[in-house]
């Protein structure tokens, strides 16, 4: 059976609730779903977690699925919206993970205590405006892209940018940074 | 804001927080099946609120009203 039809034919066992379709599914996206949801919540341990709670509420949404439609985009969505449940539920950040890395090309221009604050400062940011910063920004993700997980239009994708940074701005200032 | 203004802003945010590709678990370490399948093992095993829900309204009908215990059984 060609690739693509035996595809097609794991997306339709899917549908139908088989534990098997699943398991290819689950095996073959795991990885990519993983690293959607850790360039959203930037912490490895409670990624591998909603991957998991991720690919539980695909699973419980079998009936729903389209198979026409790509499984990829549909998992990202749902990914998304795991993410958010997430940062909504969790305190608000008041320092970076201990995982995550400093630039690899520091600016000398920028104090650790200007990148302390910042990181402060974005971390009290309103989840919906984090996610669509954090992709846009930081991770330099496509706006079409991050339309889509998140649900939304480009044009609203670019809204939250631009609110997400006017509030970073502010909190920056009421540090006494002017940025 | 200009977008001047939002590229010292992007500059400063990533000077502050890495990209996720630089760090050293950007990607996954471990299979992640076996989690998968005790999470699907859990929810099989619990029942749906609504279920609970339904089961403790027939409960209660049955305390207020006896009589309806015949018809139940006749109908299960």
């Amino acid at each position: 059976m060609p690739a693509l039809e035996r595809q097609l034919d794991v997306l339709q066992r899917f549908c139908h609730g088989d534990v098997d379709a699943f398991e290819a599914l689950f095996r073959q996206h795991q990885g990519e779903v993983y690293r959607w949801i850790l360039r959203i919540v930037r912490d490895s341990a409670i990624a591998e977690d909603l991957t998991v709670e991720t690919f539980w509420r695909i699973h419980r949404a079998h009936a729903r699925f389209d198979p026409t439609r790509s499984f990829e985009a549909w998992a990202r969505r749902i990914a998304t919206n795991a993410a958010l449940d997430h940062l909504k539920s969790a305190p608000q950040e008041s320092e970076l993970p201990d995982d995550l890395p400093q630039s690899t090309l520091p600016d000398p221009g920028i104090s650790q205590e200007l990148r302390q604050k910042t990181a402060y400062a974005f971390g009290r940011l309103p989840p919906k405006l984090r996610i669509a910063a954090t992709l846009a920004l930081i991770e330099e993700q496509p706006y079409k892209e991050i339309a889509e997980a998140l649900g939304i239009s480009t044009q609203a994708v670019k809204l939250r940018v631009f609110r997400a940074v006017r509030l970073l701005r502010k909190y920056l200032r009421q540090q006494g940074i002017e940025p | 804001m200009t977008p001047g203004n939002e590229d010292r802003i992007k500059h400063l945010l990533k000077q502050s927080i890495s990209p996720t590709s630089i760090q050293p678990r950007a990607v996954l370490q471990r299979d992640l099946w076996t989690a998968m399948r005790h999470r699907l093992d859990e929810g099989s095993a619990t029942v749906p609120w609504f279920d609970w829900a339904l089961l403790a309204a027939v409960a209660v009908c049955l305390v207020l009203f006896p009589r309806a215990i015949p018809v139940l059984l006749y109908h299960l």
